[in-house]
């Protein structure tokens, strides 16, 4: 595992949130902290966890695979996640994950062609009240009508011109 | 009727121009001062208070706050923990977000009242995955209750220590489900215990005695030992003390968050009056009263029966808008106050692809555990996903109900209760709706229907 | 009426029927001793509950009390205590029994519960029960035919998941007829502490894995086959190659070690197919080891040994062989361990009718135990011989004296019980300088220098008793046919003794009885600890014998699944 040595601090860090003998709390925090670092969790996530807390590595798969947040394999560099639950979808959250999907030409869970970004279309974000919503990478979105969706693609795509 | 005033007391600063987040907004504020004065007061007292508030935790169930602290095993030697349940993932939730983006002191004042009162050693904030600016938020603000000597050890120069540590979720509504919870921040997969033996008060974190209260409900404590525990119970009505925080969503003028008073608002003067009413032309269908797993009501129904007003039983004959919303009455209609997210649907909504929504939702939020729930939540959303993209049958109604039926009662947590009771209730409600599906479908859709599934 | 409960004991009522049972039994349990069955897949009595596969509501009541004074509440109509009856079903595996708790296991609520978790299952299970080798003993098939509708009303498409996946070198898996259950799982950690298996994904999509990389691969691997309610593991070994039902189930003994597992030979026209663990709680719970289901393939080896010709020809070869070395002390013999406790007695009478028991030996066999079902002492019977004074001391692993005594030219003769002297530390030359008798099963250097060869059964073809580690007495009956040319060890011995009685010029012994019947007397009257046991009265968990007279002894054995040694046990190079 290639993690920086901030990531390592932090992970260290956190640890000791826990009991002594509790170390196995940790292996929530740990997975964010190695896939805010690196991106995705690579294969070797189970095992260099499961070593670090004195566990086994299918019980940090058990984890990884049981929490959507946790990806196995790489993304966009910007993540979309658009509200498919239904306060969202009552005031179209669909159109939205559409539009986005047709601005990135991509389709929901792939990579857009220009690595741009990946879309996700995920359940309830816990902003009924402003949607639909959309979380793009940590940052929520409110009232993101078709418009609004183009309009922030239109900003992603700009930002990356400007890479 | 005109609907009452807001009476915001958690929501006291939300939305306040000027009003931020850091420590020196809120001791500007009054801030901790109800912390330093807890301090000095015997932790049984401050039970007590709680105890005489009547509070109902704030997370869906309603049970009394007081009670659940009562069952907590003050004997076994064990430490005692507190974990606040921010893991608000409910359909149609969005109240604890507010709280902790905005006002994540008045959270951390709750939940340290609460750990003094409880002599707590250690509490661990649940946070959902999905809401990182918010675990920063928070982990700022212990930091900076802890630099002042509110968070950590010897709180304000007392014996007394608890620290608080923010723990992040990653993606699972069944963390919300106190046991499940309690797995997840052991740091495994959020399977709920069985309970017995696993009761949070007595074999909770690392099987030690355990207090899960929703951020909200920890907010209430704080106002409850500022005010007192009998000067609570005269806001509200009798058994639903308190304030409650509505979240309306859907189809109406101004979907937003609103703090009344526990049973003196009407649903219809929450909808009409509060929100707006519904959008340009629209007329409200049906309304999913308190979260997405409550059952749904159905505008034009009508609900009879006694209840109980003061010492006297009299009758009621509720629509849909006469109903109080409140915990008491919201169960008496045969749905719940749950966790106060109303969902708005109106005539564009077809009610079949709206429960296929739900049942999306709740197949992909089953932790798998037990048979009835994994299997029944996919099956129902297999039928009800079918019906929209594939042949839709006249007998999926009656099949959709004898799976739901056979799921709740049968599961080791309620989860099993929330993904039936939407199509248990929707077929109730509207079953001539699924029957006509089949011909419906080949209609066009009114104006302004938005796709569901 | 309740009658009063004994300390310890409650009394509960399940369907009408009234039973005291221990604290702590839960109702799946307590219905098991009324003669009920709670159907149940994810409950297993040796590993911790979960309580998810549902399959175990019943309806549940408990007598009814005045909340304030705690008095009885009397039923008018029937004068007995109230019973409040919970309004909904609850877990049989996770209630425990609690004083006066009522249980209904066909009330209309639990038949309804049943009949639909019993759905929940079968709509994703691929219903292949005609290619399945659970088919016949699998819980999904049977109480499908109790609880299931016999139609499906499931016309969605069905989770697809991965197929006759190999999780290790004996267990294969298939995912689609998983129930999730989580019993191997428990037991891989809990029991067999290696943990490796887990679900991955997330609810009906949940799949039972093995850690990419890893095998299950312990040598309890074969537990989770028989512990899995459904055909979604299978042992690589029996697959496809018998339906379980035309099987013939023998009871027996895990030979392997001093435990002594209780298994189930299961056999069919002669032929061995499979070996599985059988219960006891004293013993082995319900498990065994991987290594001892596969000792049956030794019956059909090529190396087995036969002969064509008439035992009694071979007898008589022996005979004349004991009679040109009358010579006090010229004989050996070399008992073993393996041999059951009828054996290892007429052993010690064919010592006693060949003037050797000065110079009877044993061999042992000693292994690194894994702290579960296979101990130190890889012999199953040590316990035997000490019991019937075949040796009065813990035997060594190289026979030093026998070798000394050879190379003085003491001993010309060596009778071997089984045992390859080649491998227990006699040289070629002296194994050179002695004639052999050899009664076995294979071919082995001691046998191919024997002049006398006498093949006998293994395990699988006799009948017969062990002593293990805890001197816990236990039999083992004849699965299958010993092969054509082989005898039964104790006719051979029998007609040893009865020989070398013969050559001695005392009076011969009356003709030694080989047949366990007759046998179990001359025991009794010989051994006093054996003395109001026969085989046929001795239970199937096996009974436990006096030790006293030997706890001084320095067994070889650390601690086991239900075995702590007296003393530490003595460290051992192995």
């Amino acid at each position: 595992m290639n993690l920086q040595p901030a990531t390592l601090q932090s992970i260290d860090e956190v640890i000791t949130h826990y009991p002594a003998d509790q170390k196995r709390s940790a292996t929530l925090p740990l997975l964010h902290l190695i896939q805010e670092d690196i991106g995705y969790l690579p294969p070797e996530t189970c095992e260099w966890v499961a070593t670090k807390l004195g566990l086994q590595p299918i019980n940090v798969l058990e984890v990884i695979t049981f929490y959507p947040m946790f990806r196995q394999k790489p993304i966009g560099r910007r993540h979309i996640k658009v509200c498919r639950t239904l306060s969202c979808a009552l005031v179209g959250g669909y159109k939205t994950c559409e539009q986005f999907e047709k601005e990135f030409n991509t389709h929901r869970g792939d990579i857009s062609p220009d690595g741009e970004v990946t879309i996700d279309f995920v359940e309830c974000l816990a902003s009924c009240g402003t949607a639909p919503v959309v979380l793009i990478d940590d940052d929520l979105h409110e009232k993101v009508d078709c418009a609004k969706a183009k309009q922030l693609s239109d900003q992603i795509k700009a930002e990356a011109k400007k890479r | 009727m005109a609907a009452p005033a807001q009476r915001r007391i958690i929501f006291q600063h939300i939305d306040e121009p000027g009003y931020s987040n850091d420590l020196a907004c809120y001791v500007r504020n009054g801030g901790y001062e109800v912390l330093k004065k807890s301090v000095t007061r015997p932790p049984a007292e401050l039970i007590d208070e709680v105890k005489k508030s009547g509070l109902r935790g704030r997370g869906g169930a309603g049970f009394p706050c007081g009670v659940k602290w009562g069952l907590v095993d003050r004997k076994s030697g064990k430490p005692i923990y507190l974990i606040v349940n921010a893991d608000e993932s409910e359909p149609g939730t969005f109240k604890d977000r507010y709280i902790m983006h905005q006002d994540p002191h008045q959270l951390i004042e709750g939940t340290m009242i609460s750990c003094f009162a409880n002599n707590v050693k250690q509490a661990y904030i649940y946070i959902r995955g999905e809401m990182p600016h918010g675990a920063r938020i928070l982990e700022k603000a212990i930091a900076e209750a802890r630099a002042a000597g509110f968070v950590g050890k010897n709180i304000l120069g007392t014996t007394y220590s608890c620290d608080i540590f923010v723990h992040r979720g990653a993606g699972a509504y069944i963390c919300g489900e106190e046991t499940g919870l309690i797995e997840s921040l052991e740091g495994k997969r959020a399977n709920p215990r069985i309970k017995p033996p696993y009761f949070p008060a007595v074999l909770g974190l690392y099987q030690c005695p355990t207090i899960v209260n929703n951020v909200e409900t920890l907010c209430h404590v704080k106002y409850i030992v500022e005010h007192g525990g009998d000067a609570y119970t005269k806001v509200g009505t009798p058994n639903n003390t308190g304030t409650r925080i509505f979240c309306v969503s859907g189809h109406v003028q101004r979907p937003g968050y609103y703090e009344f008073e526990a049973g003196k608002i009407t649903l219809g003067q929450l909808l009409y009056e509060v929100c707006g009413g519904p959008l340009p032309g629209r007329t409200f269908k049906a309304v999913i009263p308190g979260g997405s797993s409550a059952k749904i009501l159905r505008f034009g129904e009508r609900f009879k029966g006694k209840r109980k007003v003061g010492a006297e039983m009299v009758d009621y004959d509720w629509g849909v808008e006469d109903v109080p919303m409140d915990f008491d009455s919201l169960g008496m209609i045969g749905t719940m106050g749950g966790s106060g997210g109303v969902i708005v649907m109106d005539d564009t909504v077809n009610m079949v692809e709206a429960l296929a929504n739900i049942n999306a939702f709740y197949s992909h939020e089953s932790c798998g555990q037990c048979t009835p729930c994994r299997e029944g939540s996919l099956w129902m959303k297999k039928i009800t996903t079918r019906m929209v993209h594939g042949q839709a049958r006249n007998e999926d109604a009656a099949l959709l109900k004898s799976v739901a039926d056979q799921i709740p009662g049968r599961t080791i947590c309620a989860f099993g209760e929330a993904c039936s009771w939407p199509t248990q209730s929707f077929i109730a409600k509207f079953g001539d709706e699924f029957k006509q599906y089949p011909e419906t479908k080949k209609t066009a859709k009114p104006a302004g229907a938005h796709e569901l599934v | 009426m309740i009658a009063p409960p004994k300390p310890d004991l409650v009394t509960v009522n399940i369907d009408g029927k009234e039973i005291a049972v221990p604290k702590g039994t839960n109702v799946i349990e307590a219905a098991r001793l009324v003669n009920v069955d709670v159907p149940h897949y994810c409950y297993h009595p040796k590993l911790t509950i979960v309580g998810n596969c549902r399959m175990c509501l019943i309806e549940m009541g408990l007598p009814a009390v005045d909340p304030a004074t705690k008095a009885p509440i009397i039923d008018p109509a029937t004068g007995k205590q109230k019973i409040n009856w919970i309004p909904r079903p609850q877990i049989g595996c996770g209630t425990n029994v609690s004083p006066g708790l009522h249980v209904k296991t066909t009330s209309p609520m639990v038949k309804e519960a049943r009949e639909g978790v019993m759905e929940f299952l079968l709509i994703n299970h691929p219903l292949d029960c005609p290619i399945c080798d659970q088919a016949g003993e699998c819980k999904l098939q049977e109480q499908s035919t109790g609880y299931g509708r016999g139609y499906s009303r499931f016309i969605e498409q069905k989770n697809v998941k991965p197929k006759r996946t190999q999780l290790g070198p004996r267990v294969t898996l298939d995912d689609e007829r998983c129930i999730l259950c989580s019993r191997c799982i428990r037991f891989s950690k809990e029991v067999a502490k290696d943990d490796v298996l887990g679900f991955v994904d997330r609810g009906s999509y949940s799949t039972l894995t093995c850690f990419p990389g890893k095998q299950l691969a312990n040598n309890y691997s074969l537990n989770t086959v028989d512990i899995c309610p459904v055909g979604a593991l299978t042992s690589t070994d029996f697959r496809f190659k018998m339906r379980v039902w035309f099987l013939k189930q023998t009871n027996s003994i895990d030979p392997e070690s001093s435990v002594g597992a209780n298994t189930v030979v299961w056999s069919r026209e002669g032929q061995i197919y499979r070996v599985t663990p059988r219960r006891n709680d004293e013993v082995n719970d319900t498990w065994m080891a991987d290594s001892g289901r596969e000792l049956f393939k030794a019956v059909n080896a090529p190396d087995r040994l036969a002969t064509t010709a008439s035992i009694d020809t071979l007898v008589a070869q022996a005979a004349a062989l004991f009679k040109a070395n009358s010579t006090p002390g010229a004989i050996a013999v070399v008992g073993s361990g393996r041999s059951s406790v009828e054996e290892q007695f007429l052993t010690k009478q064919l010592a006693a009718a060949l003037n050797a028991t000065a110079s009877t030996h044993l061999v042992s066999r000693v292994g690194q135990g894994d702290k579960l079902l296979i101990s130190a002492d890889r012999n199953p019977n040590v316990r035997g011989a000490l019991v019937t004074g075949l040796i009065s001391a813990l035997p060594s692993q190289k026979l030093t004296a026998l070798a000394a005594a050879i190379d003085a030219g003491k001993i010309k003769v060596v009778v071997s019980v089984g045992e390859d002297l080649a491998a227990v530390g006699l040289t070629a030359a002296q194994l050179a300088k002695v004639s052999f008798v050899y009664l076995g099963t294979h071919v082995n250097p001691t046998s191919a220098a024997a002049q006398v060869v006498l093949p006998t059964l293994s395990v699988f073809e006799k009948n017969g008793t062990f002593i293990n580690q805890q001197f816990r007495l236990q039999k083992f009956a004849k699965a299958v046919p010993g092969p054509s040319g082989a005898t039964d060890d104790l006719i051979v011995l029998a007609k040893l003794v009865t020989a070398a009685s013969a050559r001695l010029s005392s009076a011969p012994l009356a003709a030694i009885p080989s047949d366990l019947g007759s046998l179990w007397k001359l025991l009794a009257a010989e051994v006093p600890v054996l003395g109001p046991i026969t085989y046929a009265n001795l239970p199937e968990t096996g009974l436990l014998l006096d030790a006293t007279p030997f706890v001084a002894l320095p067994f070889v054995e650390g601690e086991t699944l239900h075995f702590k040694p007296v003393a530490p046990a003595v460290a051992v190079t192995v």
